[in-house]
């Protein structure tokens, strides 16, 4: 086996929790049931790696097993990476059938052809996601392991997520593979970006909950009295405002659970508007400026904030417009007369 | 009672007792929360400014998180003449001893205890906490 196999092999196994590494190795398929059972799971995960790749030695494990264990492992941990959405679109709305078999054939064909030296491997998954696995080379050197990009496909769908590498220079050759090998005529990337790829598919295939307009109030819910405010003596002045903001609250933002975004970005390019006191009015170009909300889980922390006094409810429609608008790098330019969104598309 | 903020709705006046003391809570990592302050001292008549108002700082243990100037809440309790309590909510301890502070000055201010009266134990907080 080659040493530099072995090695890759090694350091993706080490990547793995301890606790997940039966199960991923298992998924992997590549050592058998009884090789599994012989590893000693409760050492250190420095030795699990080394009898690891001793058992891989053995298979004669080449570079396209190795390479499947790194799409398992990043499947199983997608959000260890950055996840850009692109849309693919096409001039006539007919649906071809999706051949796989071709998809898989042209995307290698195109990659190849551009630069000799490429390793790509496929992985389907059952909810229709073709994974891509491409380690970069040039023509004149070896693929490099360490910088791959990574490609999510829905088939049925016109959207790709893909975890780039930091070659950058690679990510055009990337894009015109993909939309050849689809059948679609072109590539744009959406402004929408973060680390976990599940919330990225949930906005952009809209399946998290969402509010609907209704034009008749909704009746005030009558809910149990939860346990923390029993005590009689304690009264609230503002519950009727405490009401308005939850209830707000869960028109803007829906009741189940938000998709996982860890920022927003706005690059502003409007008129400084100021106290006319001060002497700043005659500055006739927009000012710029580039403000970045950054939070763990920032769309629940945005609708925590008005319950929490934070902030007035509603919120402004620029944050709240997150999902829908389905991205979350804005370019707020100044307010038109005519247009009533103030925020304009690049 | 509790209220986000001044002036109290009229609707529930006949509900409501007597007001002995007025406790502003401000959370030093909210400005906010000083604006929100400051925009309902407006509206409190000004006899309760003779002992019966006081303020509470919150959020004092975490420095890093400060949003509020010292000067802005130390003007505050000088233009006010109320005194200033100082405690961080999220440690029990602190919040126990707090509580029983301000019990203290209810007590106080509704006349509970004789021979202390709301203005002259408001004078007497103030001049402890000019040394």
């Amino acid at each position: 086996m080659d040493e530099t196999v072995a090695e890759y092999i090694r350091r993706t196994v080490l990547k793995i929790p301890r606790d997940e590494m039966k199960t991923v190795l298992q998924a992997w398929g590549f050592l058998s049931e009884a090789q599994l059972q012989t590893l000693n799971f409760h050492q250190t995960k420095d030795k699990i790696s080394q009898e690891v790749v001793q058992l891989c030695e053995d298979n004669s494990a080449d570079i396209k097993q190795a390479a499947v264990l790194d799409i398992i492992y990043n499947h199983v941990y997608p959000n260890k990476r950055m996840w850009s959405v692109y849309q693919m679109s096409k001039s006539e709305e007919e649906m071809d059938f999706f051949d796989l078999t071709d998809f898989k054939k042209k995307i290698k064909r195109r990659l190849q052809t551009a630069l000799k030296n490429v390793t790509i491997n496929f992985r389907e998954y059952e909810d229709n996601a073709i994974w891509i696995r491409i380690a970069w080379g040039t023509p004149y050197k070896k693929p490099n392991q360490y910088k791959t990009s990574y490609v999510v496909y829905h088939s049925q769908t016109p959207y790709v997520f893909i975890s780039a590498s930091v070659i950058r220079s690679t990510l055009p050759l990337l894009c015109q593979a993909l939309v050849v090998a689809s059948n679609y005529h072109d590539i744009r990337e959406m402004e929408l970006r973060s680390h976990c790829l599940n919330s990225l598919k949930d906005i952009v295939f809209k399946r998290y909950s969402q509010t609907f307009q209704t034009y008749y109030p909704r009746p005030l819910q009558e809910r149990n009295v939860t346990s923390e405010n029993v005590d009689l003596r304690i009264i609230q002045e503002n519950k009727n405002e405490k009401e308005r903001i939850l209830r707000v609250n869960r028109e803007v933002f829906g009741d189940g659970p938000q998709p996982k975004l860890e920022f927003a970005q706005y690059k502003l390019e409007t008129m400084f508007k100021s106290n006319p006191m001060l002497d700043v009015s005659d500055i006739k170009e927009p000012f710029r400026c580039l403000v970045k909300f950054s939070s763990p889980h920032l769309l629940e922390s945005l609708k925590s904030l008005a319950p929490a006094g934070l902030a007035d409810a509603p919120l402004s429609p620029l944050l709240t417009c997150i999902p829908q608008k389905r991205r979350n790098y804005f370019k707020v330019k100044e307010r038109k007369g005519f247009f009533p969104e103030s925020f304009v598309s690049p | 009672h509790l209220a986000t903020s001044l002036p109290l709705s009229s609707e529930r006046d006949n509900l409501r007792p007597r007001i002995d003391l007025i406790v502003f809570i401000i959370d030093i990592k909210s400005k906010y929360s000083l604006k929100n302050v400051e925009a309902s001292l407006a509206h409190v008549d000004a006899s309760f400014f003779l002992g019966k108002v006081c303020f509470l700082v919150t959020g004092v243990g975490r420095v890093n998180y400060c949003s509020i100037e010292t000067n802005a809440i130390w003007k505050l309790r000088d233009i006010y003449c109320s005194p200033m309590l100082y405690c961080e909510l999220e440690l029990e301890g602190i919040r126990v001893a707090t509580a029983q502070r301000l019990l203290r000055m209810l007590q106080i201010c509704a006349g509970h205890i004789p021979g202390v009266s709301a203005l002259s134990f408001g004078s007497l907080m103030r001049s402890s906490e000019d040394e």
